[in-house]
C-alpha cells in the first residue's frame, strides 16, 4: 500500500513536479511553472450548483433523445429521425461498428456519467459520500474524453448543410435539446471533480 | 532544477486517478489509499503501448482515406465520397467555413496526433531535453482535440438515417467510415497511453 502525504502538497499530473498547495481566490487558475499545465482552478460552481446544473442536463438529454433531430422533405415525403434511429439504421447498414460507437459515446456513456454525478452529488450535497463513492469515481474518471455529444451537434449541423443542397430541411426540437445539452456540458467542462474527494467525509453514508 | 522538485525526489507518487499525493514505498504493486486503484510512477509501457495504438491507428487511416465512406445514390447517379471529396463538396456549394472544420477534424486532426505523438515518442524515449514545455503544450492539444475527428462518422451516419427516400434518394455508409471510426478510437487510446511526464525525464532525473 502506497500511504498518503499531506494533503497539503499538489503534484503536476504533466510532468510530476511537487507544490505546496495554495487557496485560490475566485477565477484563479493555478498553472505549473515547469510545463504550463493547468494544476487547479478556483471552483466557482458549489454542490447545489452542480447539482442543479446535472438535474437539467438529464431532462435536456431525455429530450435530446426523444425527440428527432432533423426531419428532410423530398417531393412531399418526409424523413426525419432521433438518435436512436440513427443507431438502429447504422447497425442494419452493416456499419455496426459505428452503431455501436455512436450507442456508446452518445447514449451510454453520457446517461451513465449524468446518473453518477447525480448520485454522487445529491449525497454530496450534506458532505456525505454516495454508496458505491470510490467505485463510481473511478468509473467516472475513466469515462474522461468517451462522451461525444458536442461533436455529435457540430455533425449534425454539417449533416443539415449538406442535405439542405438536395432537400428540404427541418430541424426538429430534438437539435436544440442538443444544442442545449452541449451548453451545459461546457459550462461542466471547468469543473474538477476530484474535488468531491476532499468535499466529502471519509465515511460512507 | 531544484526550486521545482519532482515527485521521485521526494518519494511521492500521484495517483493517476484519483490525484491523491502519495508515498512511494517502494513495492511494485502499491495502490493508492484513497481510490484504490494500482499506484504508478509512470503509466505502464506507455511506450510500447503509445507505439502499438499509434502504428495500428495509421495503418486503418489509410483505407478510411481512400475507400469511400458514403454512398449517395438517387434515380439517375450513383456517388462514393470519400472523406476528402466530402470536403471538397461542401467547399464548391457554398459552405467554406464547414468545408475547413470537418477539413480540420477529419485531416488535420489526425496527422497532427500521427505526427506529434510519434515526435513526443520518439524525443522522449532518448531522453532529449529539446522544447520541453512546448512539447508538453502540444501533448494537452493533442488530449484536448482528438476526439472531435469523430465529427466525420456522426455526419455520416445521420445522413444515413436521414436520406431514406427509396428508388428517388439514399444515403448508405460504405467501409471508409468503419476504418475512420476506429482510427479516431485508436490514436485517442495511443495518447492516453502515453505518459506526459516522460517528457521531462531523462536528463536530470534518473527515474
Ligand atoms: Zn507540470
Ligand atoms: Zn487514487
Amino acid at each position: 500500500m502506497g500511504m498518503a502525504a499531506p494533503e497539503s502538497l499538489l503534484i503536476c499530473e504533466h510532468c510530476d513536479t511537487v507544490y505546496q498547495r495554495r487557496p485560490l481566490v475566485r477565477g484563479e487558475v493555478a498553472r505549473c511553472a515547469r510545463c504550463m499545465a493547468e494544476l487547479e482552478r478556483h471552483q466557482g460552481l458549489s454542490v447545489n450548483a452542480m447539482l442543479a446544473l446535472v438535474l437539467t442536463a438529464m431532462i435536456v438529454f431525455v429530450q435530446a433523445n426523444m425527440w428527432p433531430i432533423v426531419t428532410l422533405g423530398l417531393n412531399g415525403q418526409f424523413s426525419g429521425t432521433t438518435l436512436w434511429g440513427m443507431i438502429i439504421t447504422m447497425w442494419q447498414q452493416q456499419a455496426q461498428v459505428v452503431s455501436v460507437l455512436a450507442a456508446f459515446t452518445l447514449f451510454f456513456f453520457p446517461l451513465v456519467k449524468m446518473l453518477t454525478l447525480g448520485w454522487l452529488l445529491w449525497f454530496g450535497r450534506q458532505g456525505r459520500r454516495a454508496p458505491g463513492f470510490v467505485p463510481l469515481m473511478v468509473a467516472l474518471h475513466r469515462l474522461g474524453p468517451w462522451t461525444m455529444s458536442e461533436v455529435f451537434v457540430l455533425g449534425a449541423l454539417v449533416a443539415i448543410v449538406k442535405a439542405h443542397n438536395y432537400f428540404d430541411v427541418v430541424a426538429d426540437p430534438g437539435i436544440y435539446a442538443y444544442a442545449a445539452l452541449t451548453l451545459l456540458i461546457t459550462i461542466f467542462a471547468g469543473v474538477d471533480l476530484r474535488q468531491l474527494w476532499d468535499h466529502t467525509a471519509e465515511r460512507p453514508a | 532544477m531544484n526550486s521545482l522538485p519532482r515527485a521521485a525526489e521526494l518519494g511521492l507518487i500521484s495517483c493517476h486517478t484519483c490525484g491523491l499525493t502519495c508515498r512511494d514505498t517502494g513495492g511494485d504493486d502499491m495502490a493508492c489509499p484513497r481510490c484504490g486503484s494500482a499506484l504508478h510512477r509512470r503509466k505502464p509501457d506507455s511506450y510500447m503501448r503509445a507505439w502499438a495504438l499509434l502504428i495500428a491507428g495509421f495503418l486503418l487511416y489509410i483505407p478510411a482515406n481512400v475507400l469511400p465512406i458514403m454512398r449517395t445514390a438517387s434515380l439517375n447517379d450513383i456517388d462514393d465520397n470519400t472523406i476528402i471529396s466530402g470536403v471538397v463538396e461542401l467547399w464548391v456549394k457554398g459552405s467554406p467555413d464547414l468545408a475547413v472544420i470537418v477539413f480540420t477534424a477529419s485531416i488535420v486532426v489526425p496527422m497532427l496526433k500521427f505526427l506529434s505523438l510519434s515526435v513526443l515518442l520518439v524525443t522522449s524515449q532518448r531522453g532529449s531535453g529539446w522544447a520541453r514545455v512546448q512539447r508538453a503544450k502540444i501533448y494537452r492539444l493533442v488530449e484536448f482535440i482528438g476526439y472531435w475527428s469523430m465529427l466525420d462518422v456522426f455526419v455520416v451516419a445521420l445522413l444515413t438515417a436521414l436520406v431514406r427516400f427509396g428508388l428517388l434518394s439514399l444515403v448508405e455508409p460504405l467501409p471508409g467510415v468503419i476504418f475512420f471510426g476506429l482510427t479516431v478510437v485508436l490514436t485517442m487510446l495511443a495518447s492516453m497511453s502515453f505518459d506526459p511526464r516522460l517528457i521531462w525525464d531523462g536528463r536530470d532525473t534518473d527515474d
